[in-house]
């Protein structure tokens, strides 16, 4: 078993920057999730663990080896491709035994550790047929199995479930999720998908335009964001942003009520952070901040509604009823002082 | 609706007719040539006896007798054959290092591989005949032959290799290095077999070129590495006479490939169109 340290990496496509000078460290055994946009370099940097793509500057090291020019077989990863990555040509079972016979394991050893593979993953009755004979989450469950046979110290996921449908994907999160529990191995996983990083993540890594925005338990990053990025990028809906005033220590975002006290705060522009599900519908009185209804979204257990303020922008609210109200109402909401976040306008960082 | 199933219907029918018409185009100098062998050189020039003449074997016997055919033609499957595996030799590996290890100057590369098709062979006729002749010394060998068609197809089966290669997700060569497999290995047990359809066609459409090939079969060798193409080029009278004894030896030199091509249109209607009748 093994953790990993990623020292000041680096990743250059010829002229082109495309990772500044990454750190992190992660522990055995820990859950890491990677998110970020598009093209914000998660997978760049998962394929660098891996040792698919060359390491421009830096070290990354698995366990106590510095493995920047270890072959990828040889660094005690597996990984599983988001497109499953399966050879068409192979059965399930000679896809799991590939690796293993490349590495010259006995054919017995092989033999036990890809039944008992298929036994977990549930795929024991298709080890003779091929790849293209397999539904999405079939082939995904041997992709696992091809990682799990060769008992890795690091398991890498790219983005692993966003090829399966809705149902499927929240079952195999759990296998997982129990996967990691059984096996204790460290893994990293990459994904769009809020509810896989919160679910699963020991330690979440925000990544954007190739730098680390922030690292932390899940619950940390929900509650104190570092900063404007990181605030809207995790919770879905979106965190609303509102331009305030602030009057001594006093800020208020509009309403008959201010927001909080903030002490010290920068002389310029404070930027305030409400997540939707914290505001609370109340009496004009009561208000912090005002707006029409514009849309309503039902989603069942839920509601989002969408209002207007007077000056045309736009916020966000999660709740789980409005009773009797309708669109073009004029509603007011409050929120508990502890969940306001402020940040500096300039810098983007978090205030307090 | 009435005219889409109208314009279909009218494609269903032109389609077909259209297949054939250019079907019988390509295939009438063959025709031709087929019914040619069978009459005398007599025969062969009156247009009147286009269709009907009383067929005679007599030029295919005259061949038998006069010309050491077998040779001609061992000499042409010799030099054909190892012609196309060297160039598959060298060709899957270059096309593999092409297609999943791209550097800046890849496509370059396979340009102006393509740019080597552009020379004129005549261009170089003089110094390749010298060359081979006085200073190497490797004239009329089959040595010559088969690097010279190699080097010939290269290009285009590197061109064909590379895009069959492409087709095949890169993620499939890269959990082929995670398990730890070696770069002959990545070659052998997972390229290969997944690109086996390409590799069949590209290397039956090299077989086909080599076979054919007469500009330098015929003017760099003299007896020893004689191919068939020389065959027919040694019995073209300039006076345009013994038409049926041409024919005849014609018919013997592109019988092999026209079978072969025969029973393998599949393979190599899918290597022509890369795919695209999917
Ligand atoms: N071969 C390459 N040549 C040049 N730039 C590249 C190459 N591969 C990736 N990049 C760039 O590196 C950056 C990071 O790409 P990467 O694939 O890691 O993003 P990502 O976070 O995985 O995005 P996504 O969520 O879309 O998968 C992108 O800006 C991309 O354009
Ligand atoms: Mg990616």
């Amino acid at each position: 078993m093994a953790g990993l340290t990623i020292r000041d990496v680096v990743k250059a496509y010829g002229e082109v920057e495309v990772m500044h000078g990454v750190n992190l460290d992660i522990d055995d055994g820990e859950f890491v999730v990677f998110v970020g946009p598009s093209g914000c370099g998660k997978s760049t940097l998962l394929r660098m663990i891996a040792g698919l793509e060359e390491i421009s500057g830096g070290e990354i090291s698995i366990g106590d080896t510095v493995v920047n020019e270890v072959a990828p077989s040889k660094r005690g990863v597996a990984m599983v491709f988001q497109t499953y990555a399966l050879y068409p040509h192979m059965t399930v079972y000679n896809n799991m035994a590939f690796g293993l016979k490349q590495a010259k394991t006995p054919k017995d050893e092989i033999d036990r550790r890809v039944q008992q593979a298929a036994k977990v993953l549930d795929i024991v009755d298709y080890l003779d047929r091929t790849p293209r004979a397999l539904s999405g989450g079939q082939r995904q469950r041997v992709a696992i199995g091809r990682a799990i046979v060769r008992e890795p110290e690091v398991f890498l996921f790219d983005e692993p479930l966003s090829n399966l449908d809705a149902a499927l994907r929240g079952q195999t999160r759990l296998e997982i999720a129990r996967l990691h529990e059984r096996l204790g191995a460290t893994m990293i996983y990459v994904t769009h998908d809020q509810v896989e990083a919160m679910t699963l993540a020991d330690k979440i890594v925000v990544l954007r335009l190739g730098y680390v925005e922030q690292v932390g338990k899940p619950m940390d990053l929900y509650n104190k964001p570092d900063n404007l990025f990181v605030a809207q990028f995790i919770g879905s809906p979106a965190m609303n942003i509102f331009n305030s005033k602030v009057d001594g220590k006093t800020v208020s975002i509009g309403g008959d009520k201010s927001v909080g006290d903030l002490e010290n705060a920068p002389a310029g522009d404070v930027a305030v952070g409400i997540r939707p599900e914290h505001l609370i519908a109340c009496k004009k009185s009561e208000a912090v901040i005002s707006g029409k209804l514009e849309l309503i979204e039902r989603l069942g257990d839920h509601i989002i509604a969408h209002l207007i303020r007077d000056d045309n922008s736009e916020f966000i609210v999660k709740t789980e009823d409005f009773a009797s109200n309708s669109k073009g109402d004029l509603m007011h909401f409050k929120v508990d002082a502890d969940r306001v976040h402020y940040f500096d306008k300039e810098s983007e960082k978090r205030i307090s | 609706m009435a005219i889409v199933s109208q314009s279909s219907k009218f494609g269903n029918i032109m389609r077909p007719t259209m297949a054939w018409v250019v079907g019988l185009v390509f295939f009438f100098p063959i025709f031709w040539l087929a019914f040619t062998s069978f009459k005398t050189d007599a025969d062969a020039v009156k247009p009147e006896f286009l269709f009907f003449f009383t067929p005679t074997l007599d030029n295919y016997l005259n061949m038998a007798e006069n010309y050491d055919y077998w040779r001609f033609a061992i000499n042409s499957v010799i030099t054909t054959t190892f012609a196309t595996g060297f160039t598959l030799f060298v060709g899957v590996p270059a096309a593999y290092a092409m297609a999943f290890n791209p550097s800046r100057h890849t496509k370059d590369i396979l340009m102006w591989m393509l740019s080597t098709k552009m020379l004129p062979a005549a261009a170089v006729l003089y110094p390749m005949t010298f060359l081979t002749k006085n200073f190497l010394g490797v004239f009329d060998t089959h040595f010559l032959i088969i690097i010279v068609l190699s080097l010939i197809n290269l290009p285009i089966v590197i061109w064909m290799l590379f895009t069959y290669f492409k087709e095949i997700p890169k993620e499939i060569i890269e959990a082929g290095k995670m398990d730890g497999v070696s770069t002959w290995g990545e070659i052998k047990d997972i390229l290969l077999p997944l690109a086996w359809g390409g590799l069949a066609s590209t290397a039956l459409l090299c077989f086909i070129f080599c076979w054919n090939e007469a500009y330098w079969t015929v003017r760099l060798t003299t007896t020893e590495a004689a191919t068939l193409s020389k065959l027919i080029e040694g019995n073209r009278a300039p006076e345009g006479l013994f038409f049926g004894r041409l024919s005849a030896v014609s018919m013997a030199a592109v019988g092999p490939i026209v079978v072969l091509g025969w029973f393998c249109q599949k393979q190599l209607v899918q290597g022509l169109t890369f795919g695209a009748v999917k």
